[in-house]
């Protein structure tokens, strides 16, 4: 990664200028050039590189249907590691047509020029997808980056059993969500209501999402403005810094075996999650199946209704493919097609992305969550609320020094380093920024 | 009477004195050894076993998982060890040959320019091998050889450590008074290194083979910057995209933890065949100087 982040080529430049909306002139002279139309004769052949399990069946639907447009799946390993490798795939001119990628990664695969422009294959497709989602794809701007594929708002799992046992009250704002933590402590001594997780910055920033953080934000004219330590999310650090500090709050790690036992022998009582939650109790706490209720996201004001996400991918084109409209078409089924959502439900057991994926026809309660019948019912209602993400071309910088400064915080235990740690990420996210060559400014 | 208290004094200081190097040694072991006791031993527990029973109680999944992995996308697994079988085994026998004659030639033949080259090894010796994984691939996406089966073999051919390692060996054991009466009785110089160097070079070559060997089996960097089409997957890099589904996918832990015993049952075997001939060609080499 660090080695193709210190290049600042005039590429660099240019793409990440492209990011804003002068697209069109801009992006053909990133290197990238148009050359078929997709009418080229005899059967296409594309590359997909994916990471979730069993796409290739789903791909397969497509295959059979699609004679013409053959599509392969490459299986790769998921998140930052899929962006190194894309970004020295690009390089050499050797990207895949069609990849997936995590909405946080999209400004810096635009940023390297990776991602081409489908605005012109997506016909109406906008209307498919809730607005917060949409402006991920395309970054604010007028271009299409990729088709939203899952999405992964953020909800409030607890242990409806143990709730109950010890009269604790489900937290609808966050100040309840802390009386509640007080009262379990108290009333299991040995147990905490969850744990703040300095291992998922994942987690955090959906979190700080939901307070109304603007992590990045772009201006017209290209300049990046980067604001981590905004009101926002300095609430966010200080709430659950505060909370760890009184010892109401568990400061280990999440998907550790340890976090794992506590979730199964029920030393955790809750889990701020997202909707794909039930897929990973399923094999962190086999033995609290049914055990479980999903409720909406805490709120900062109570009456309001606003969450965040945790995860989610979008499936792009690459500029390197040889058959962007091909590829396009095919990003576009994958993604809104009702036989290609059902099937994405089933066999890559993910949450579509899009609305009409959502509403329940295709969505069968989790087996887990067999006791809340209307699973699916309530995650469609909270998808809907989900606040739009901010994210800019370094987001690996700023994931990276959330898990340095926030684990020694963590680890400390003190609310006032929680503070430092949110500083440490805004000054070190903005330094890269302005060494990899961007116009930015503070917040 | 003194003597005698003074050699019970020896003795029993000799004996305490040899417990120290054991107990270090019997540490060092167990800090080797309980690694892999614990891939034995988690390979046998089933997803609910994992990681909510007692660490080394072992449970009752191994076959189970052994028909996951199997199962897992039609037997894939099984094709990546394939893979890995292939590029380490070609890879580190063509790596043994080159520096066979590269290191034979730099140890036993006088040239101009010897010691620039050997020196120019001994600075590629210096050079990790994963800072060249990116300009490797670069170049080699030039000649349009990326995602292929050589381009994994191609980077894995030169090892300067090999090469080193063969120059001593032969200055070591080749003596020049034999290459001469070779030379005397007309034997051609492909003859005496093919008919007599080797085999007196035999143990050394062996060293690099396995060293190369190993040094392929557990590349991960390489491949991971080198391939894109998961048919051509070395096992490290297959069980790799077994742990990293994605945050909303629960990584596959038996199924990685089966593969990784099943990935060390070869280089096991290889040690324990290999072995044998090591040390045999140690003695001959040694009854022949």
């Amino acid at each position: 990664m660090s080695i193709n982040r210190r290049q600042i080529s005039r590429r660099t430049i240019l793409a990440g200028a492209a990011a804003l909306g002068l697209t069109g002139t801009l992006a053909a002279c990133g290197g990238s050039d148009d050359k078929d139309s997709g009418e080229s004769s005899g059967p296409v052949k594309l590359t997909y590189w994916s990471w979730a399990p069993n796409m290739e069946k789903v791909a397969a639907i497509w295959n059979k249907k699609n004679p013409d447009i053959t599509v392969t799946v490459s299986k790769q390993a998921s998140g930052g590691e899929i962006v190194s490798k894309l970004i020295t795939a690009k390089k050499a001119g050797n990207a895949p047509d069609l990849i997936q990628v995590e909405y946080q990664s999209l400004p810096t695969l635009v940023s390297n020029d990776v991602l081409a422009d489908i605005t012109k294959y997506a016909g109406d497709t906008k209307s498919q997808f809730a607005e917060g989602l949409w402006g991920m794809v395309t970054l604010g701007t007028d271009a299409l980056y990729a088709i939203p594929q899952d999405a992964g708002p953020l909800m409030f799992y607890y242990r409806e059993d143990l709730f109950k046992k010890h009269g604790l009250t489900v937290p609808k704002t966050w100040t309840e969500f802390a009386e509640t933590a007080r009262a379990a402590k108290k009333a299991v001594p040995d147990a905490y209501l969850t744990t703040f997780s300095a291992n998922d910055p994942g987690l955090f920033a959906g979190l700080s999402q939901q307070a109304g953080g603007k992590w990045w934000t772009v201006d017209p004219s290209g300049k990046w403005t980067v604001g981590i330590d905004d009101a926002a999310t300095k609430q966010v650090a200080e709430f659950w810094g505060g909370l760890v500090q009184e010892g109401v709050i568990d400061n280990q790690p999440m998907y550790t075996p340890a976090w794992n036992n506590a979730l199964n022998k029920g030393t955790h009582l809750a889990w701020v999650s997202a909707v794909w939650a039930p897929g990973v109790l399923v094999s962190s706490a086999p033995d609290t199946k049914g055990k479980w209720r999903m409720a909406p996201l805490p709120q900062w004001k109570s009456g309001e209704n606003v969450t965040g996400s945790w995860g989610g991918s979008s499936t792009g084109v690459s500029t390197d493919s040889k058959h962007a409209e091909a590829a396009a078409k095919f990003a576009t089924w994958l993604n809104t097609d009702p036989e290609a959502l059902a099937a994405l439900v089933k066999e890559v057991a993910i949450y579509p992305a899009a609305t009409k994926g959502q509403s329940g026809d295709v969505l069968t309660t989790p087996e887990f969550f067999s006791n809340q019948a209307d699973f699916y019912t309530t995650a469609g209602e909270i998808a809907a609320t989900t606040a739009a993400a901010a994210w800019g071309p370094n987001v690996n910088t700023a994931y990276t020094t959330f898990q340095d400064a926030f684990g020694k915080a963590s680890k400390a235990k003190k609310e006032t380093q929680f503070d430092s740690a949110l500083a440490t990420m805004q000054s070190k996210t903005f330094g890269d920024m302005k060494k990899q060559g961007f116009e930015v400014t503070e917040a | 009477m003194t003597p005698l208290t003074l050699t019970a004094g020896t003795t029993t200081k000799a004996r305490r004195t040899a417990w120290v190097p054991t107990l270090v040694l019997i540490l060092g072991a167990l800090y080797c050894l309980i690694p892999i006791a614990w891939v034995v031993v988690a390979a046998t527990k089933d997803r609910s076993e994992l990681f909510s029973t007692f660490t080394f109680a072992p449970g009752g999944g191994f076959f189970q998982n052994l028909s996951d992995l199997t199962a897992y996308r039609d037997g894939i697994f099984w094709r990546w060890m394939a893979n890995s079988a292939f590029y380490a085994g070609l890879g580190a026998l063509l790596s043994a040959a080159v520096s066979a004659a590269g290191g034979y030639a730099l140890g036993r033949y006088s040239f101009r320019g010897r010691e620039a080259v050997f020196k120019m090894i001994l600075a590629g010796v210096l050079v990790p091998s994963i800072v060249l994984a990116v300009p490797q691939y670069l170049l080699l996406s030039k000649l349009g050889m990326a995602d292929s089966y050589g381009a994994m073999l191609l980077p894995s051919i030169l090892s300067p450590y090999g090469v080193y390692l063969v120059r001593i060996y032969a200055a070591a054991s080749v003596p020049a008074e034999l290459m001469e009466a070779a030379r005397m009785d007309g034997a051609s110089e492909w003859r005496i290194f093919s008919r007599i160097a080797v085999p007196m070079m035999m143990p050394g070559l062996i060293t690099v083979f396995l060293f190369q060997f190993v040094g392929i089996w557990n590349n991960f960097l390489l491949p991971y910057v080198m391939l894109a089409d998961d048919e051509k997957f070395p096992i490290t890099l297959g069980l790799y995209t077994l742990l990293a589904q994605g945050a909303s996918q629960p990584a596959l832990y038996t199924l990685v933890i089966t593969g990784c015993l099943l990935a060390i049952v070869p280089l096991i075997g290889l040690f324990l065949v290999i072995q044998r001939f090591w040390s045999l060609d140690l003695m001959s080499g040694s009854v022949k100087a």
